[in-house]
């Protein structure tokens, strides 16, 4: 039996291996007569950064002129290594290594002021948050600890009940973290204020929002190379 | 006036004197506030971090469960619930796919028929009845003398295309609630400059640099208080600012905009929570009220010359 | 009897690859008419010329059909060989089977088919052309020159010397334009009232000149070589031939408050005023809006507030119940030279574009623009050519200038470049510079454009030896903090954010049309584009022509430009002008409208379609004279011969020469029966 085995060979062409171990590439794929053709869904790796945010995002990072109006208002810009508008030069020019390598996508804050202040629209919190989801769906760069563990612990808490205990969070925050001692001392101000209700809150969903985040959990790890899923934004049109 | 209401995981926690405050403005001015049955965490900056459809879908779950309940619009006071809410409306309307997506992911129908309000649009847009009740008290209003910075943070109007309920650069809806109180807005610099919200605790250097950069300039504008509309944002700025070294500065209130009109209305301090922060409000409001006297003072001495002169003129003729 | 030649072209290989040309050729020579077809590999070079000549005159043809590119290409080239060989042209025609047949199909055999039925149709067409003379109309020697600036002086000037009268209408109440308001011109850093005040006061004393200021174009009627324009001469309330300029009411003048447009709002003028001194015509005008007696004659008093300018004046120049004239000037060409504005970063814009909220909506008063650092710098500005920043009259210690505000941002609505900036920020620094040697000069920028002759130079000399500091990158915020303006900027090249506590900020913003400019274009029948600019007709290689035939653009009202390209471009659109008057008449192109009186209607449906006003109506009379009816008549000068009126007269009483429902019928005919 002749078997043709088709699969994506990254930028639109597929790649036809036969049972005879011959491998073809093309545009379109060419089958000999008779073959029976099995299609291999797994994409090929690794897409270029600019392709993955233009087909998640709908952004094409093209036009970032590198004008540094993001980075001149970014909050955190003194901290980060590399500011917003170094992350969308190196996204187009798919620099995975310098990208991932340090800590500067987690630390953005989201607070959009680069988004509203860029004269091109390319949303560069947009495009933060589509390599954070790359970096977390690929296991690449790192999250600073501290982020990391914050990040974790919310959604940890929100997993187990539903609603996050603040309390609940700052404990999981700690031992995720190891700052164990952080904040130790405002501890019995917050307590004496009311303002640290000890009872975590059970809803009745709680089990609903698991099931929710298991959903999209799954969707996260099939993503990476599938056809563009329900996530893309049609806010930014080419222009 | 009746709306849904989503308080969000701090109302009860960390902000609870917002929602005390919140509470009891509502019932002053015959708002009737129905808590969503059963809502769950909106996901704040978490859940978009990690993944856009989470980011999406679970705020959406608490607009669904709105929608089912009967309502049409919902208050969300924390601004990053707001932020979230209303950026899943949006989602939900304009990313392809989304629509049909999220109610298989929440296995919940939803027709994203809900309108998402935040706190400052439902005040705006009762600046009206504030200012006439304002004006209807007898006592002098002590809050004349307040001069207070209007503090936004960046999610109540950013992205503009998601809230749009106001200039993104120069807004005015909080003023606007502030004049309505008989207190003065600041005109100043760090409105909508980030506080460094989500890293408060795992960043809190970060946080204190920035939020450090807004009271400065807000004292330097000459403001007495700050006016925050955010749990987080107050949170850093008032429960965070005994960490920031002021240098010798007296320390800066901050308020919620809920206490703010709370007072304005005359509702009883207690019910409006001001022990509950971290920098005393007393001394603030022990000026004002000394101010207050001072005026009323000013005042009587006033009538009373201009009396004793009408009581000239009549004996002279 | 017909008698049509048929060339067909190989195009060397662009038909001659898809198309059997000989086959063509063979299959035209057997059609009814067609006295002989012939192909050649380029029909439109000089022996291809020859061929179609030579057959014309062999065979006596009354009809050619060249088979090639696209009439647009080369109609003209065949039907004037044609005419060379005593042939009317507008017997000729193309069939084009390139654009429409080799170009676009692979299948050599149904494009050759194609291709016999394309001239086949084009063949039965010809038989049913008329010969047509082409129209000629006469032709006004006179321009109009809209706009006083330095490219309306310019073109007025060229033109004038050229030896036609031109009428020079300007808004303002005296010419100069923005040339005026500049302090130094780049690269030279001459002055620029030094090199422009010389022009302005020829172009007042040239005796073809003939000068309007304080006017505007009201209505435009005409066509090319026949216009008619009105122009509001607005209300002066000074006499022009009495006033002699001596200024004693302006300094008698009371109310003193006035925000003054030539200072860019940063000094005060009087009511009644010259905007400077150098003005031409050195002729006050009374601002009637801002005026004491005016205002309170608005408000219904019954006693005129004030008259001290007509107390003071010694030559009783002074008339306060004149009210705007209108005046008609026929001329044979118009130039449009009506120049730019500036971008204003505040909150009310029009639609369309949106304002610098993180730069302060306008209100930080340290924060200035271009001509308003123009207008500091000059020594006849209002701090006499001093460093000195407006809210305090300091001088300023720091000054940030920030590049492309409002240029290059699609998202405030604006996406082009604004080509100027680049050059004069390097000359205000450098301006800066000289005045204030210990000073520090900022640049924020994207890039440095400095593309003309001596630019690039001028712009290092300002970065390598007056030392102002370029940083490349744009400024996220700008405002107020205590008496300093802090800016928010980044420098991309060493990776760093960058603030600034300046004294003072230059912010280099867009240009764009000026106010009005679309109203001036309905008026003119001139199309715009979606910033405002004028059109030109081709933007290669008809940059000074528009559309509209007889009218011409000069200067930064077709995109932004700078002087010695205006200059330029007033030269050349004084090169078409004199061009347009050179001949005693004007040559039409004969394929317009022709209406049948006799079976007209008078319905006028025509006259209701036609976009460019080419119907009038015309009285019938009886044998006494008296008036028994109205047909329509087309104005074979105005007639662009688009055919609307042809589609909707109800009695096919009109006709399009060259295209008539015979010829159309033809063709339809010719294609359904093959």
């Amino acid at each position: 039996m002749n078997v043709a085995l088709i699969g994506d060979a990254g930028g639109g062409r597929r790649s036809v291996r036969s049972t005879d171990g011959a491998t073809t590439e093309g545009n379109v794929p060419r089958v000999e007569e008779g073959a029976t053709t099995l299609i291999d869904h797994r994409p090929a790796m690794p897409e270029p950064l600019a392709a993955y945010v233009r087909r998640t995002a709908n952004i094409n990072v093209a036009r970032c002129y590198q004008c540094g109006k993001c980075s001149a208002g970014c909050p955190m810009g003194p901290e980060m290594a590399l500011p917003p508008h170094d992350i969308m030069r190196l996204t187009l020019a798919d620099d995975r290594a310098r990208l991932f390598a340090g800590d500067s996508l987690w630390l953005c804050l989201t607070c959009e002021t680069c988004s509203a202040r860029c004269p091109k629209d390319v949303d560069p919190a947009r495009v933060i948050d589509a390599l954070r989801e790359l970096a977390a769906a690929e296991g690449a760069g790192h999250a600073p600890r501290n982020v990391r563990a914050f990040h974790e612990a919310f959604l940890e808490q929100i997993r187990a009940t539903g609603r996050l205990s603040e309390v609940g969070l700052i404990l999981q925050y700690k031992l995720r973290s190891g700052a164990l001692l952080q904040d130790v001392a405002v501890a019995p101000a917050m307590l004496r204020r009311g303002k640290l209700p000890l009872r975590p809150q059970h809803i009745a969903g709680a089990g609903e929002v698991k099931h929710i985040m298991a959903v999209c959990e799954r969707e996260r790890a099939h993503s990476a190379g599938a056809a563009p899923t329900a996530g893309a934004s049609a806010r930014r049109d080419e222009r | 006036m009746t709306l849904a209401y989503y308080p969000g995981c701090s109302m009860h926690g960390t902000s609870r004197e917002y929602e005390e405050s919140l509470l009891a403005v509502a019932a002053a001015l015959d708002v009737g506030l129905t808590e969503i049955d059963d809502w769950s965490c909106c996901g704040a900056s978490s859940a978009h971090v990690a993944d856009h459809l989470l980011g999406v879908a679970l705020p959406a779950r608490n607009l669904a469960l709105a929608e089912a309940q009967g309502a049409d619009r919902v208050l969300a006071p924390c601004a990053a619930c707001y932020n979230r809410l209303s950026g899943a409306v949006h989602a939900v309307a304009e990313e392809p796919g989304m629509a049909a997506r999220v109610p298989e992911v929440l296995e919940r129908p939803f027709a994203n028929t809900v309108r998402v309000l935040s706190i400052v649009e439902l005040l705006q847009g009762l600046a009206p009845v504030i200012e006439e009740r304002v004006a209807a008290r007898l006592e002098p209003n002590p809050l004349e003398h307040l001069n207070v910075a209007a503090y936004w943070g960046c999610l109540l109007v950013r992205p503009a295309e998601i809230t749009g309920f106001d200039d993104a650069e120069r807004p005015t809806g909080m003023d606007d609630v502030i004049s309505a109180c008989a207190a003065n807005p600041v005109r100043w610099n760090m409105a909508v400059e980030c506080c460094g919200g989500a890293f408060s605790v795992s960043r809190t250097s970060s946080v204190l640099r920035l939020s450090r950069a807004i009271i400065d300039d807000a004292r330097r504008c000459g403001a007495d208080a700050i006016l925050a509309a955010c749990p987080l944002c107050h949170a850093n700025l008032d429960f965070r600012q005994g960490a920031m070294s002021l240098r010798g500065e007296p320390p800066m209130p901050v308020l919620y905009i809920t206490q703010l009109v709370g007072l304005a209305l005359g509702l009883p301090m207690s019910s409006l929570g001001f022990e509950r922060h971290f920098v005393d409000t007393q001394p603030l409001f022990a000026h004002l009220a000394r101010e207050a006297d001072k005026a009323a003072a000013a005042a009587a001495e006033r009538a009373a010359a201009k009396a004793a002169k009408a009581a000239a003129k009549a004996g002279a003729s | 009897m017909s008698r049509i030649g048929v060339f067909i072209c190989h195009c060397g290989e662009n038909i001659a690859r898809t198309v059997d040309c000989g086959a063509v050729a063979d299959a035209l020579r057997d059609h009814p008419g067609v006295t002989v077809a012939t192909d050649y590999k380029y029909m439109c070079s000089d022996p291809g010329q020859q061929l179609i000549k030579k057959a014309i005159e062999d065979n006596a043809l009354t009809g050619v059909v060249v088979c090639a590119c696209s009439p647009h290409m080369h109609e003209k080239t065949f039907r004037r060989a044609a005419a060379q060989a005593g042939l009317n042209p507008f017997v000729v025609e193309m069939a084009n089977i390139r654009e429409h047949c080799s170009w676009i199909h692979d299948d050599r055999e149904q494009a050759t088919a194609k291709a016999i039925d394309t001239a086949r149709t084009i063949v039965e067409k010809v038989k049913h052309n008329r010969p047509l003379q082409t129209i000629r109309i006469p032709v006004t020697r006179r321009a109009l020159v809209i706009g006083g600036g330095i490219a309306g002086i310019q073109a007025a000037l060229d033109i004038a010397d050229g030896g036609h009268e031109v009428v020079l209408v300007e808004k303002d109440p005296s010419i100069g334009g923005h040339m005026s308001q500049l302090s130094e011109t780049f690269p030279t850093l001459d002055c620029s009232q030094c090199i422009l005040t010389p022009r302005m006061v020829e172009a007042y004393q040239h005796p073809r000149i003939k000068l309007y200021t304080w006017s505007e174009v009201e209505k435009v009627d005409g066509y090319i070589g026949n216009f008619s324009v009105t122009i509001r001469k607005k209300a002066r309330s000074v006499d022009e031939d009495l006033c002699n300029g001596c200024g004693d009411c302006q300094a008698a003048c009371p109310s003193r408050r006035i925000a003054s447009e030539f200072d860019a709002g940063l000094s005060r003028r009087t009511a009644i005023y010259t905007p400077f001194p150098q003005a031409v015509p050195n002729i006050p005008v009374l601002d009637r809006e801002h005026c004491t007696l005016f205002k309170g004659r608005r408000k219904g008093l019954a006693k005129d507030a004030c008259g001290t300018c007509k107390e003071t004046c010694l030559k009783g120049a002074i008339d306060y119940d004149g009210e705007d004239t209108f005046v008609t000037e026929e001329v044979g060409a118009i130039v449009v030279a009506t120049g730019f504005q500036l971008y204003d970063i505040g909150r009310e814009q029009p639609e369309g574009l949106k304002g610098y909220g993180e730069y302060g909506y306008g209100d930080v008063p340290d924060v200035i623009d271009g001509l308003q650092f123009e207008r500091l710098a000059s020594a006849s500005g209002p701090a006499g050519g001093k460093m000195r920043r407006p809210s305090d009259g300091a001088e300023p210690k720091t000054v940030v200038f920030v590049k492309c505000v409002g240029s290059r941002d699609p998202e405030k609505g604006m996406s082009y470049c604004s080509k100027i900036c680049c050059m004069y920020t390097a000359k205000h620094t450098m301006l800066y510079k000289h005045k204030v040697p210990d000073g520090r000069a900022v640049v924020f920028y994207m890039d440095i454009r400095a593309a003309g002759k001596g630019y690039d130079e001028f712009s290092r000399r300002a970065i390598e030896e007056d030392g102002a500091e370029y940083i490349r990158g744009r400024v996220s915020r700008i405002f107020r903090d205590g008496d300093k303006v802090k800016v928010w900027g980044y420098d991309t090249l060493s990776n760093r954010q960058v603030v600034v506590d300046a004294d003072m900020v230059v912010l280099a913003t867009a240009v764009r049309p000026q106010p009005g400019i679309a109203e001036l274009a309905q008026k003119l029948s001139v199309s715009y584009d979606q910033d405002g600019f004028l059109n030109e007709a081709h933007p290669k290689l008809r940059p000074v022509e528009t559309n509209t035939a007889g009218i011409y653009l000069a200067g930064a009202c077709q995109a932004p430009r700078d002087i010695p390209e205006s200059v330029a471009m007033a030269g050349a659109t004084a090169a078409k002008v004199l061009g347009l008057f050179s001949a005693d008449e004007l040559e039409r192109d004969p394929s317009v409208a022709l209406v049948n009186e006799r079976t007209c209607s008078g319905c006028f449906n025509c006259e209701r379609v036609c976009p460019y006003g080419a119907i009038e109506r015309r009285d019938v009379c009886d044998m006494e004279g008296h008036v028994c009816g109205h047909v329509a008549y087309v104005n074979p000068g105005v007639c662009q011969g688009c055919g609307t009126c042809v589609a909707v007269c109800p009695s096919k009483s009109v006709e399009l020469a060259g295209f008539t429902d015979d010829q159309v019928y033809a063709e339809i005919n010719a294609l359904a029966g093959w």
